[in-house]
């Protein structure tokens, strides 16, 4: 299951969901696609019917505009890059951690971090945002034909 | 007994930014204190020269927990102004959001905020690696209500398929009937979660609170009914503002609201309950009562069950929605706007939101107001803490910590929403 997080209507937050759009056709069809504004109820259903699983979420660390990192969470936590005291805004991180308690975590679980830029709503994806989704796109279809 | 400061500086597992300070003075609570420095939003601001058709779109993204609730209260209080009275199965459809609302809003403040108190968990994720099966029933139980939202309202959150006048599309009857299958695992799961709450252990903490809750005739209330108190206030919607002040208080950047004649009172499960216990289903009547509850429930901390017993009131109430639903020939009427005041007051799952507007012929808005349960309950709050965390006094610094954070999350205060609201603060040596 390959997971595009974000809110298609907020700048270079839709890279996840870009990413998975950018990905229909050219894997297995037994590979669902899917695209998510990352509710943590709705994520940690998706999570519990995967064997293995793929997410693709924007995020912000200071790290240059369309950098791409790759996290294999199904041992480790995802590096927690703000904290958040309120389980009204449960990021990413924290439905990992709830479905890894739970025992809902595929045992395979890889996250793709994109760097964004602007967040404006209505705002197209950036520049270097754009080239690191296409780029994300091309290692998800390289792994999986693996 | 020497003089102590106990400070919660960032309160947890409450939505928004708030503390608590303490301030005791030979072993007695001299004061207590919730600040709220969420910074504040300009929503009122924001709605002035907008048309009347924005409200609810608008005044939903208060809140990503509570949208529903928003939006109702601005519907209304528009079609109060313009004459507008909706009924058959458009009014049902608003029960049956609400429904959602309650049922996923509940559902997460029992089993991700407000549990891991009682079982002595630091956060909802430490409580799922010994509770999977109560963290999973309540994961699966939000998500039940998020799908009625997601298939009235178009998406799980801020839903934008409501509309002054109705709706701008309503669901098919065989796309119901999926959701009722659902809603049927729901109900169980919310009587299994009554059981599981009954079950904690709670300080014996009761106090004489002033509860103030919409009442309507027949139903337990969402939408519609007068507002009534515990010591007999029955009034309209529109004479809120006749009996209730709002005043700024420095520690705030929510107005703290006070009744004119009588101060400070409680709105919310626990008002709601112990004034319309006869309007919950049947179902969730006898749930309460075989919880040791009784027909009025004055403990904060059991407000955990209270909720519960919401949550199965909220999906029996939705299967009865949706079993009797025939699809209107319309999902809106027509509207023609004009110069006017509106008022109406809903019960978010918080408590009492009220709204007022006032519209150009045109309908553009002119002034609006807007006053949240959160911003209400500040001062009922604030008494929880001197009366109650006086019985802790005996604790560690950081037992003490816990039930002052504790006695706040009893109220499930939504601070975002309240902002014109949390940290704990305790002085002292």
């Amino acid at each position: 299951m390959v997971i595009g997080l974000g809110n298609a209507g907020r700048g270079d937050d839709a890279a996840g969901r870009t990413c998975v759009a950018a990905l229909r056709g050219r894997l297995a069809d037994e590979i669902e696609l899917i695209e998510s504004d990352g509710e943590p109820a709705a994520l940690l259903g998706l999570l519990a019917r995967a064997s293995e699983a793929c997410l693709i979420d924007a995020c912000v660390s200071g790290a240059q505009p369309g950098t791409v990192r790759r996290f294999d969470v199904a041992g480790h936590a995802l590096p927690a890059l703000a904290a958040i005291d309120s389980t009204h805004g449960l990021g990413l991180s924290e439905a990992l951690e709830l479905a890894r308690a739970l025992g809902m975590l595929p045992a395979r679980c890889v996250v793709y971090a994109i760097e964004g830029l602007c967040y404006d709503p209505g705002a197209p994806l950036t520049a270097p945002v754009r080239a690191a989704v296409t780029a994300v796109a091309a290692r998800i279809v390289r792994a999986s034909a693996r | 007994m020497a003089n102590r400061t106990i400070r919660v500086e960032q309160l947890t597992r409450v939505e928004g930014e708030g503390a608590v300070k303490l301030e005791i003075r030979d072993g007695r609570i001299h004061s207590a204190q919730l600040r709220i420095f969420e910074p504040p939003r300009f929503f009122e601001a924001l709605l002035r020269g907008r048309a009347y058709t924005e409200a609810p779109d608008i005044t939903a993204r208060i809140c990503g927990i509570c949208p529903v609730a928003y939006q109702m209260s601005a519907v209304h209080a528009m079609e109060n102004a313009l004459g507008i009275e909706v009924s058959g199965p458009v009014r049902d459809l608003r029960r049956l959001l609400y429904c959602g609302e309650w049922i996923e809003s509940h559902a997460l403040h029992i089993t991700m905020l407000h549990a891991p108190d009682f079982l002595g968990f630091d956060s909802g994720i430490d409580m799922a690696r010994s509770h999977a099966d109560a963290v999973r029933r309540g994961l699966a139980l939000k998500q039940a209500g998020n799908e009625i939202i997601a298939l009235l309202g178009g998406r799980e959150i801020h839903p934008v398929t409501v509309r002054v006048g109705g709706f701008y599309r309503v669901p098919r009857k065989r796309q119901l009937a999926v959701l009722a299958e659902r809603l049927k695992w729901a109900r169980e799961a919310a009587l299994e979660t009554v059981r599981w709450t009954a079950g904690f252990e709670f300080p014996a903490c009761d106090r004489d609170y002033r509860f103030v809750a919409l009442r309507h005739p027949a139903e337990y209330p969402f939408n519609e009914g007068r507002i009534v108190s515990s010591d007999g206030l029955d009034i309209p919607s529109a004479e809120f503002e006749a009996h209730i002040d709002e005043t700024q208080v420095k520690r705030s950047t929510a107005l703290h609201a006070q009744l004119r004649a009588a101060g400070p009172y409680l709105t919310g499960p626990l008002a709601r309950y112990s004034l319309n216990f006869a309007r919950l289903s049947p179902v969730a009547q006898a749930a309460a009562l075989s919880a040791g509850l009784g027909r009025r429930c004055t403990n904060p901390f059991r407000s955990i069950v209270v909720r519960a017993v919401e949550v199965l009131h909220a999906c029996d109430e939705a299967l009865r929605i949706i079993a009797r639903y025939e699809e209107p020939d319309e999902p809106a009427c027509a509207i023609e706007p004009r110069a006017a005041m509106g008022i109406a007051a809903t019960e978010a799952p918080r408590g009492l939101l009220y709204h007022r507007y006032r519209l150009e012929a045109d309908g553009t808005i002119l002034e609006a107001r807007i006053v949240p349960p959160t911003a209400q309950n500040q001062a009922a709050i604030e008494e929880d803490l001197r009366r109650f965390s006086e019985e802790f006094l005996t604790l560690s610094p950081e037992r003490l910590r816990r039930r002052c954070e504790q006695l706040v999350r009893n109220h499930d205060p939504c601070i975002s929403c309240a902002t014109h609201f949390l940290r704990l603060e305790l002085t002292g040596p």
